[in-house]
This record gives structure tokens, sequence and C-alpha cells, in this order.
């Protein structure tokens, strides 16, 4: 394992990773299904005590 | 049903936890009886002691242990009223260490020429007593409660909670009296020797776990998005820790030891660190408090759940990459301080998008800040968030990096998020809760919290400004030259233009103790179950806006 390999491997293959990984996390966030569960979600705190 | 699994959770986890503390007091004696190291053998008296403590807790407290009124069948508030109490107990105790190492550098002669009390160990005592053992036990205190209140489920393990709580205490005292007695690493944020980092990361596995196993028996269906912060917060800090201190001591009954790293790859990994205890330990920690308690002071939900978890992502994986813009003009190599400069950069969407989400979450609710003391303390240390990671970004800039670099900007910038952000949102979750955890109606007074909030705030502006001014003034010196091409200063020259800076930083350092002072008085008075005659700011009448409510 050379420090060239890993890098060139975390440089190409592990940017599209995150990349990805990132815009299904903002799709997550923004996708209209989820809209409720988020407004349920977001009332959590004001439940208790 | 969950009380049933305690009960029998303590039966069980009793004789091995009893175990491993008489294992443990064993070991401290085997050590102590054989090392050479006087230092070694104050702090096997520590874990002696601890060890004995939590035997006696074990044998005597049995029936404590176990949840018996009707509230505390529900919830485990025990835990957390006593990590309230030791929060307010060492924030004090770390702006006190802070106001004496700025009056030492006001006046030097308060070094005392001891070895003891001088500036080089006093420092780090200050500065692991107000993010360690103030932030620490203010994380581990609001996250146990948060978590518990949004999964509404009592908090996972019996004896568990309490190691988690005390065990994190000692690591706190073996490190702060290490550093009076000469014992340190010099990693900055990571002074601390191997036994206690070991020692630490028992702990932190533990708090792991119980937060894990808690979240993992909630019973709502959505995970709040405090908690993701909180436990990004311990994951992250347990592999910074685990990383940065690896080390090889010189012996198993001495203090001292080797960083397995060294060079350039030494300071890399000490800012990787370091910028992230910043991240994870400073910023996500508190953005979980500040995720909870603003919206549950402002009776409302927050501005924008999706923008928190946009916000949380987009924080996780930005942060991580901004470290080495510590290591600016050293021989990291220049695309790596640039990679560090420009994700510093790009830091500025996450925190201000968390910044906006905090304060919107009181539009139409603004009112209260009128009525509202401790909400005024959480929305003004949301506003200190915004400020302080607008300038860290400029100043992780290579060009304005080269002038604030090793001076008092950095002090002054790392005190408007440290006095501004983090101990502000502090204040109010402490406001807030004390009066839950002690079922107390109010607080005893809500005109002294303003009192605080004023006191306070003016210190925080008097160090700050005096900071950037003798900052810049420092820089610009420094990098003076006459027409010779000579340095146009010497360094005394420098020091001594700064003392006027200092004695203002001191004097803004002592009015944030004598606000912290104010809110332990008006705690301790709550705790009692006081409550002070005075009259609460009302709502006024305003006919012309009745039909909007």
């Amino acid at each position: 394992m050379l420090y060239e390999n890993v890098a060139s491997f975390a440089a190409t293959y592990g940017l599209v990773y995150f990349i990805i990984l990132f815009a299904v996390v903002v799709a997550y966030a923004l996708w209209p299904g989820n809209k409720s569960k988020f407004d349920q979600a977001a009332r959590l705190p004001l439940k208790e005590d | 049903m969950t009380e049933s699994n305690d009960h029998r959770g303590n039966g069980a986890m009793r004789y091995p936890v009893g175990a491993a503390l008489a294992g443990g007091a064993l070991l401290c004696i085997f050590i102590m009886a054989r090392t050479a190291d006087p230092v070694m053998i104050v702090h096997g008296f520590l874990f002696l002691a601890f060890c004995a403590g939590g035997i006696y807790f074990l044998v005597r407290r049995t029936h404590a242990l176990a949840p018996e009124g009707a509230a505390d069948a529900t919830y485990n508030d025990a835990v957390t009223r006593t990590g309230v109490i030791i929060s307010m107990f060492w924030g004090i105790a770390g702006f006190l260490a802070g106001l004496a190492i700025a009056l030492q550098l006001s006046f030097p002669a308060l070094n005392f020429d001891l070895p003891w009390t001088n500036f080089g160990r006093l420092r780090p005592l200050h500065t692991s007593a107000v993010i360690f053992a103030f932030g620490g036990n203010v994380l581990i205190t609001t996250s146990f409660h948060v978590v518990q209140r949004t999964c509404r489920t009592r908090l996972a393990g019996v004896i568990a909670p309490w190691f988690v709580l005390w065990g994190y205490n000692l690591f706190i005292v073996v490190a702060a009296s290490g550093y009076l007695l000469g014992v340190t690493q010099s990693k900055e944020y990571a002074e601390p020797e191997w036994y206690a980092d070991l020692w630490l990361t028992l702990v932190w596995v533990t708090y792991l776990l119980v937060f894990l196993a808690t979240v993992w028996r909630r019973r709502e269906p959505h995970i709040y998005v405090a908690n993701w912060f909180y436990l990004a917060f311990i994951v992250t800090v347990a592999m910074l820790h685990i990383v940065n201190n690896l080390a090889v001591p010189v012996s198993w009954t001495e203090t001292k030891s080797y960083s397995l790293f060294a060079g350039v790859q030494d300071a890399l990994t000490q800012w990787w660190y370091g910028h992230n205890a910043v991240g994870f330990f400073l910023t996500a920690g508190f953005l979980g408090i500040m995720y909870y308690f603003v919206p549950k002071q402002a009776q409302r939900p927050v501005y924008s759940y999706r923008l928190s978890i946009i916000h949380f992502w987009s924080l996780i994986f930005l942060y991580i990459w901004a470290g080495p813009h510590h290591l600016h003009y050293t021989a990291l190599p220049q695309w790596s301080q640039t990679l560090g400069m420009t994700f510093s950069i790009m830091l500025w969407m996450p925190s201000w998008g968390g910044m906006i989400n905090g304060l919107m979450t009181l539009s139409g609710a603004w009112d209260k800040l009128r009525t509202d003391p401790v909400l005024r303390m959480l929305v003004a240390s949301v506003a200190f968030y915004g400020m302080s990671t607008f300038e860290g970004p400029v100043m992780a800039i290579r060009a304005v990096n080269s002038l604030s670099h090793y001076t008092d900007w950095t002090i002054g910038h790392v005190h408007s998020g440290a006095l501004g952000w983090v101990a502000f949102v502090s204040f109010g979750a402490l406001y807030a809760l004390t009066p839950i955890l002690w079922k107390r109606q109010r607080l005893y007074s809500l005109h002294l919290v303003s009192v605080h909030f004023w006191i306070a705030s003016i210190g925080i502006v008097l160090y700050i400004t005096a900071m950037w001014v003798s900052g810049i003034l420092q820089g610009l010196m420094w990098r003076a030259y006459d027409s010779m091409g000579f340095l146009e200063y010497s360094f005394v020259e420098t020091v001594a233009a700064m003392h006027p800076f200092y004695v203002i930083r001191a004097g803004g350092g002592a009015l944030f103790v004598v606000g912290a002072l104010i809110m332990a008085y008006n705690l301790w008075r709550t705790v009692r179950g006081d409550l002070r005659n005075e009259a609460l700011p009302t709502v006024r009448p305003n006919p012309a806006m009745a039909p909007a409510e």
C-alpha cells in the first residue's frame, strides 16, 4: 500500500463517494414526501416538560 | 417496563463493576509502590480515592441507584442535577484561572516566581478548565437531558451514567493537578499524559454506549437533530483523542511518554485534533444545545428542520479538513495549507445556515427577547456563533494569517467564540435546566439573569476589542522595517505596547467572573426553592396587534 495509491484512490473514488453521499443527504432533506415527518420531528422538544 | 430492566441491570452490573474497581485499586497500589515519580504517587492516590468512592457508592447507595419516585421512574434526572452543579463549579474555577493568567500577563510579578503558579503551567489549567471541565460537563449534562426528553425514554444504564460523569471529572482532576506539578505532553488542548488519556478513552467509550443505548430504546420514530449533533461530538472526539494521543510511555510506572508522531506529521496530527476539537467539541456539541434549548425556550419548533439536516451534514463533511490552516508558512506542504484554508472558507455556509436557523426560530416571537433574559442569552450566543465563525475563516486566509498568526488577535477570536458562543449557550441551557430538574416554578430571579447578561456582555466586548487592537498592533509592529531594512521594533518594545490592552482584557475577564458568580448565586437560590419578589416583565397589551395573535 504505497502513499501514491492511497492518495490517488482518495482523490478519485473518495471524492466521488463523498459527493454522491452528500447529494443523497440533500435529496433526503429536501424530498417533499419527508416534509410531514420532519414537521413532526421539529416539535419533539416542545412535547415534554 | 424500563424500570424493571434497570433493576435487573443494576443487580447484574454491580458485581463486575465492583470487581473492576477493586482490581483498579490494587493496580494503583502496585504502581505507587514501584514508581520513583512523585506525581505518579499523587495521581495514584486520586485513582485510589475514585475506586474506593465507587465501591462505597455501590455498597451503600444500592437503593439510590434504583429509580424510586414517580418522576425518576421515567427520567434519570439525578445524574443531570449533579452535572449542573459540577458544571457551575468548573465554570467559576476556569474563569478565575483565566483572570489569574490575564493579570499575570499585565503584571508579571503575579507569577510569584514559583513553578506551580507560573503562566506556563496555569495557562493549560485555564484552557482545560473552561473547555473540558466546564464545557465538557455542560455537554455531558445537557446531552443526558436532551436525549431522554427527545427520545422520551429513560437514560440507559444505572451505574454507567454515573461512571461517565464522575470518571470524566476524575480525568479533569488528574489533568489539572498534573499541569500544576509539571506533567504535560506539550500538545495544546491535549496536554494530559498517557495514563489520563487511557482513562478518558474508557470513560468516553462508556459515554458513547450510554448515549447509543438510550437512542436505541427511544419511543419516538425520529431521532431529533440535537441528538445527531451530540452523537457526532461523541464519536469524533473519541477518534481525535485516540489518534492524537498515540504515544509510548517511558515505563508503566512513570508519567512521561513519547508521541508516535514526529516533526511535521506530529504538527498536522495535532492541528487535525486541535481544530476538530473546536469543530466537534466546541461547535457540534453546543449546536446540540442550541437545537434543543432555543426552540424549547422560545416555545416554537426550529425555523427549518430541513436546514438543520443540511447544516449537520455539511458541517460534518467540511470541518474535518480545516485543521491545516493552523500551519500556514510552516514545513507542511503548500497544497495542504491551501486545502485547509479552502475548507475553512467553505465553512461559512453551514455556520451561517445554522446561525440563521437558530435566530429565525424566534420569527414571530421576537418580543420574548424583552421578557425572557434566558432566551436573550441563548440568542446572543447564536449571534456570537455567527460572528466568530465569520472571523475564523477570514483569519484562515493565508494573507490575513500572516498578520494575525501568533498575535493576540487569535486570542480575541477564540474568546469571542468561547465566551460569546460556548459560555453563553451553556449559561442559557443551565438557566433553563435548573428549574426543570429541581421542579421549581421558575428561576429565583430573572432580574439577576438580566444583570448577568449585561455584565458578561460588557466583559466580552472589552475582552475582544482589546485583543483586536493589541493583536493587529502587535502584528504590524513585528513586520515593520526601517529604511535600512532592519526590523523597526525589538520584541520587548512590542510587549510594552501590549500592556494597556492586557489590563483592559483582565478587566473584561473580571466582569465575566462577576457575572458567573451572580449566576451561581441565582441557581443556588433556585435549587433551594426561593423565589425573589420581583415584578416579572410582562407582555404589554397592544390593541392594534391583537388580531395577529
